[in-house]
């Protein structure tokens, strides 16, 4: 089957800075597939280039298998959801929807019927006379999903579409747009710098960093077994060890990977001093865990323990346990 | 202030400016009183002086000339309205608005692409020469410039040099020949007027159609394109409608410029009345005063037709 999307060796230079360099990708029809990265690792001119609203330096992009080098955006059957949902602010709601049928003359009717379905599937029936400016938030974000893909686009391209939305919101929009997806059959690439939403959302992920893509895998081999230190640290913010240090532990001189929610922390006893004894530094309470940030000698360990009442207190001396597959080697020392 | 200051202080800090301070303390407690003093210098200017002559004005027009006197009829009637409708002041009356009309239309066509460009592509130093270049006429005599035209329209001027060096007189004899558009040379031709008019009030065209432009996110039209609009219907269904009150805004001040000058057609064109003309020479030398007062009534009621008309139409919706 071809690829629903396809980036080989796709660069966007700006002058000097290369917000996208050399770039492959494969993105499988039907795929929910998140580009992840912190803000400026061009997870975003990543999409413009799919969406066509930019032109690669080099490279070659293909949707469905077509190229799409010097084809204009109105000309791809790809649509956008964008990040500040960009709503006609001259037309209503379903004047919003209906833009795209418009253009293309669908008899009245027919375009007053897809559009009502396609707000029906974002829960906004009844919403078509309203302006956008007299919408909420999230409102308006699913006005934008309508009119995205009341056409049945290709592909449908979402820049960070809840990076505005309270946590609430964002949250009950996660599970909307999955399902929705599923409902559609759409292939969806969705760009994002919040880690918790592409884990939770996407089929497979790729991390960007600094127009690179670092890891392309499903969410589960994303966070266990992170490839590189910045994908170890970026998603999950997990502890990086030394080579060094790993060494010592594994006798190994690779790069380890260990998340914080894998150590257990037990209060040290006077007479047993491992060299995985340490000091707390730092404790915050959030909730149903509680963050440790602990001192072994000189190794700095992130640790997240069930919040109980035996959670060691700032100072405390703490030996740490771990089991030895938690640790994760890292290929790249990069 | 050191911080061991800021510590010693008590909760509330103490009032560092007197009885000014006192007074801040005072509108900020009461911003509509601060609100109503702002707003009273303009109130009594514009609703005093200005509205107040414009009344006095009104009430003129409902007056009449006795004309065997000369003197103002200080009694109610319509006669003098009845006297806009003569053939010969009915004239003035089309003259002048078919004018307003051509030149605030034909100034929307021209300043749109400038208007455009600079507030989509100009930056930096090419947006402050694009400012420059806009501005720098205004700051020009007004009569300098309608002088300078008249120079250049006329026969002996640069313009009919070029059409000659281009081998293109024919061409310029062939529009002035045109009925009542041409005339003996450009500058005693209505082609001639209409050039000057558009020269003047372009600034006045340009400035809020940019600033409209620049207001429009450049996302959406991005979403626009992402929806399939060619770049032709991208400018008609989201740009051009998002612009349109600063079309409508630049409009206002072409048309009732153009409506109410009385020296530009004075200078350049032939000798026929525009409506400011005929206000001129009515309060002056003929000493009509309420006739002068009803011309001046005309602009108004047209520029009230035309918002209104703008309005219906949708033209600030976008606002």
């Amino acid at each position: 089957m071809t690829s629903a999307v396809s980036l080989q060796g796709v660069s966007r230079h700006f002058g000097l800075v290369k917000a996208l360099d050399g770039v492959d990708l494969e993105v499988a029809q039907g795929e929910f597939f998140a580009m992840l990265g912190p803000s400026g690792s061009g997870k975003t001119t990543c999409l413009r280039l799919i969406a066509g609203f930019e032109q690669p330096t080099s490279g070659q992009i293909r949707i469905f298998g077509e190229a799409v080098e010097g084809v204009p955006p109105y000309r791809r059957n790809v649509n956008t959801v964008f990040q500040d949902y960009a709503l006609f602010p001259h037309m209503n709601v379903i004047e919003n929807v209906m833009f795209s049928m418009m253009l293309r003359k669908v008899p009245g009717p027919e375009r007053l019927r897809a559009a009502e379905e396609a707000l029906e599937m974002v829960k906004l029936s009844g919403y078509g006379a309203r302006r956008p400016g007299q919408l909420s938030g999230g409102q308006r974000q699913r006005v934008a999903l309508a009119r995205a893909i009341v056409n049945r686009p290709k592909v449908l391209l979402l820049d960070e579409p809840l990076g505005a939305l309270d946590l609430k919101l964002r949250e009950a929009m996660q599970e909307e747009l999955k399902a929705l997806q599923q409902a559609l059959g759409i292939t969806f690439i969705f760009v994002t710098h919040d880690q918790g939403e592409a884990l939770s959302m996407a089929n497979r992920v790729a991390v960007f960093n600094e127009g690179r893509v670092m890891q392309v895998g499903s969410p589960e081999d994303i966070y266990r077994r992170p490839n590189s230190r910045f994908v170890a640290d970026f998603v999950g913010s997990s502890n990086v060890l030394k080579p060094e240090f790993v060494d010592m532990l594994l006798g190994e001189k690779r790069w380890a990977s260990l998340r914080p929610e894998s150590i257990h922390v037990v209060k040290a006893t006077t007479s047993g001093v491992s060299r995985l004894t340490g000091t707390v530094l730092t404790r915050s309470y959030q909730g149903a865990t509680t963050r440790l940030g602990i001192d072994l000698n000189g190794t700095h360990i992130d640790a997240v323990v069930p919040s109980a009442d035996d959670v060691p207190l700032a100072g405390d001396r703490v030996t740490l346990g771990f089991a030895k597959d938690a640790m994760h080697l890292m290929e790249s020392a990069g | 202030m050191s911080l061991a200051a800021v510590a010693s202080a008590g909760a509330i800090l103490p009032n560092r400016r007197g009885r000014l301070g006192s007074l801040s303390d005072y509108f900020w407690r009461r911003p509509g009183v601060l609100v109503f003093l702002m707003l009273l210098p303009a109130l009594l200017w514009l609703g005093i002086v200005y509205l107040g002559s414009l009344f006095a004005l009104l009430l003129q027009s409902f007056f009449s000339i006795d004309e065997f006197s000369g003197l103002v009829n200080h009694e109610f009637t319509l006669k003098t309205y009845a006297e806009l409708l003569r053939p010969q002041n009915l004239d003035i009356i089309i003259r002048t608005v078919v004018m307003a009309a051509s030149v605030t239309v034909a100034s929307a066509i021209v300043a749109f692409p400038i208007a455009y460009v600079a507030a989509r592509y100009a930056r930096g130093h090419w947006k402050a020469l694009f400012y420059l270049g806009i501005m720098l006429p205004l700051w020009a005599s007004y009569l300098v410039k309608v002088y300078a035209w008249k120079l250049i329209l006329a026969k002996e001027g640069i313009l009919n040099w070029t059409f000659e060096q281009l081998h293109l007189t024919w061409l310029l004899d062939a529009w002035l020949a045109l009925p009542v558009i041409g005339g003996n040379s450009l500058s005693i031709s209505y082609t001639g007027t209409f050039l000057v008019f558009l020269y003047v009030w372009m600034p006045y065209m340009i400035l809020p159609i940019q600033a409209a432009i620049e207001r429009v996110p450049t996302n959406l039209l991005d979403a626009a394109s992402d929806l399939g609009a060619t770049p032709r219907q991208a400018f008609w269904k989201v740009i051009f409608p998002l612009a349109l009150p600063g079309v409508i805004a630049g409009s206002i001040f072409t048309f009732s410029l153009t409506l109410g000058d009385y020296i530009i057609p004075q200078i350049v064109g032939n000798s026929q009345f525009f409506i400011g003309q005929a206000v001129y020479s009515h309060q002056g030398t003929a000493g009509n005063i309420p006739l002068a007062a009803a011309f001046t009534v005309v602009p108004i009621v047209i520029m009230g037709i035309y918002l209104t008309l703008a309005k219906r139409a949708g033209a600030f919706d976008a606002l």
